[in-house]
């Protein structure tokens, strides 16, 4: 085809673009991937028992924030990955930021604890099966993302997709939070972050195959 | 360059908010500059082939400019997207191990071999609606309205799906099947 007739084509069909057209698409896709990956949760594995009573402690509070800022830095990035040029720096650096609160926090826990409580805090009850349950309830919301980014162009497709899983897992993590009863701040350093980070790997492994545009 | 950035800009606004004329404008200005950038980087064939692809991924991926940033920036930002994308496919061909060598001599054969080749054979590697179409618009002659029409899609849907079906054949005769790998 000669390059005119396809630019008469492409002019042809053009019809507007709202504002806001590529945000929406991803939101959609996270939001669809979000509201099954919590009906997974419900059925398969159910809410806590005592979520009202672990609401008013700390520590409850501190894994919805830790799962959810880490979900919102990491969506931000994927956000300005899926478009050509933009630049993802802050949003990374928000989402690394968040980590090294928790470290330094889970760190303090850890030194202020006598030594044979140490090992506890950190396997809790559940490190066995925390970020395996973590990466199968990302799965759907990692789909919906990726749904989303297919439609958008994402030129650094390792990175974008690494972003993109993370972000994933990241909200994966928040819906799991919703059931499970670990309260210890390095349990959730370990074993939460290892969850999340294993679904960063498989994004930016199949990315190169499944963003390609 | 300022100047331009800030032309282009303003039409791409006009052509994101449905503008036609501003449109064909743009895409017009673009081709010549995706022109001139990508001749000097690779071989006058690719270079078109590079122009229009990078042209579609403009219009289909428009949504992703965001006006609040500069326009050339994306715009290069595709147009070196494309080019790297069809650096490494090469490369992925130039770099096939020696066991899968004989597929190498093969091509020869295949390339000369082409007008004996069995056209349903070739198509069939197609999904089936592109295989349609091009039936419908390379060998019973119908029109792309005639046949956007009987498919139900637009016209630039079948115009693109034409385009990118017959590219795809004819890397495959020339032995791209590495197209879809890493």
């Amino acid at each position: 085809m000669k390059t005119d007739d396809l630019i008469s084509a492409l002019t042809e069909t053009l019809a507007p673009v709202p504002r806001y057209a590529a945000l929406l698409w991803l939101v959609e896709g996270i939001g669809a991937g979000a509201l099954v990956s919590f009906v997974a949760m419900w059925t398969w594995l159910g809410v806590r028992p005592d979520l009202a009573t672990a609401m008013t402690t700390s520590a409850g509070w501190m894994k919805f924030g830790y799962t959810l800022a880490l979900a919102l830095f990491a969506f931000w990035a994927t956000e300005r990955l899926a478009r050509p040029s933009a630049s993802a720096r802050a949003a990374i650096a928000g989402a690394i930021a968040v980590f090294a609160v928790l470290f330094a926090f889970a760190s303090m826990k850890l030194m202020m604890a006598p030594p044979a409580a140490r090992m506890p805090m950190i396997m809790g009850s559940s490190a066995q099966v925390c970020p395996w349950r973590i990466v199968i309830l990302s799965l759907p919301i990692f789909a919906g993302t990726f749904w989303s980014l297919r439609k958008l162009a994402p030129t650094r497709l390792a990175l974008a997709g690494g972003v993109a899983g993370f972000a994933s897992g990241a909200l994966g993590a928040w819906v799991y939070a919703f059931h499970c009863d670990e309260s210890a701040a390095p349990f959730l350093l370990v074993f939460y972050t290892f969850g999340i980070a294993i679904v960063g790997a498989a994004g930016s492994l199949i990315a190169g195959r499944v963003l390609r545009w | 360059m300022l100047a331009a950035e800030a032309e282009l800009k303003s039409l791409m606004v006009a052509g994101l908010a449905g503008d036609k004329r501003a449109y064909r404008v743009l895409l017009t200005a673009l081709g010549q500059l995706l022109r001139r950038y990508y001749s000097r980087r690779v071989g006058p064939d690719d270079a078109e082939d590079l122009v229009q692809d990078a042209l579609i991924a403009i219009h289909t991926r428009r949504a992703t400019y965001d006006a609040d940033q500069p326009f050339t920036p994306w715009l290069y930002a595709i147009a070196r997207y494309k080019l790297l994308d069809l650096l490494r496919r090469k490369r992925v061909r130039a770099t096939i191990p020696l066991d899968d060598a004989g597929d190498l001599f093969a091509e020869d054969e295949s390339e000369a071999a082409l007008a004996r080749r069995d056209l349903d054979v070739l198509l069939a590697e197609l999904p089936l609606p592109t295989q349609t179409l091009i039936r419908q618009v390379k060998i019973d002659g119908l029109s792309m309205q005639e046949a956007a029409a009987r498919a139900g899609r637009s016209e630039i849907a079948v115009r693109v799906g034409i385009h990118r079906g017959l590219k795809t054949l004819s890397d495959k005769l020339r032995g791209k099947e590495h197209r879809e790998d890493g």
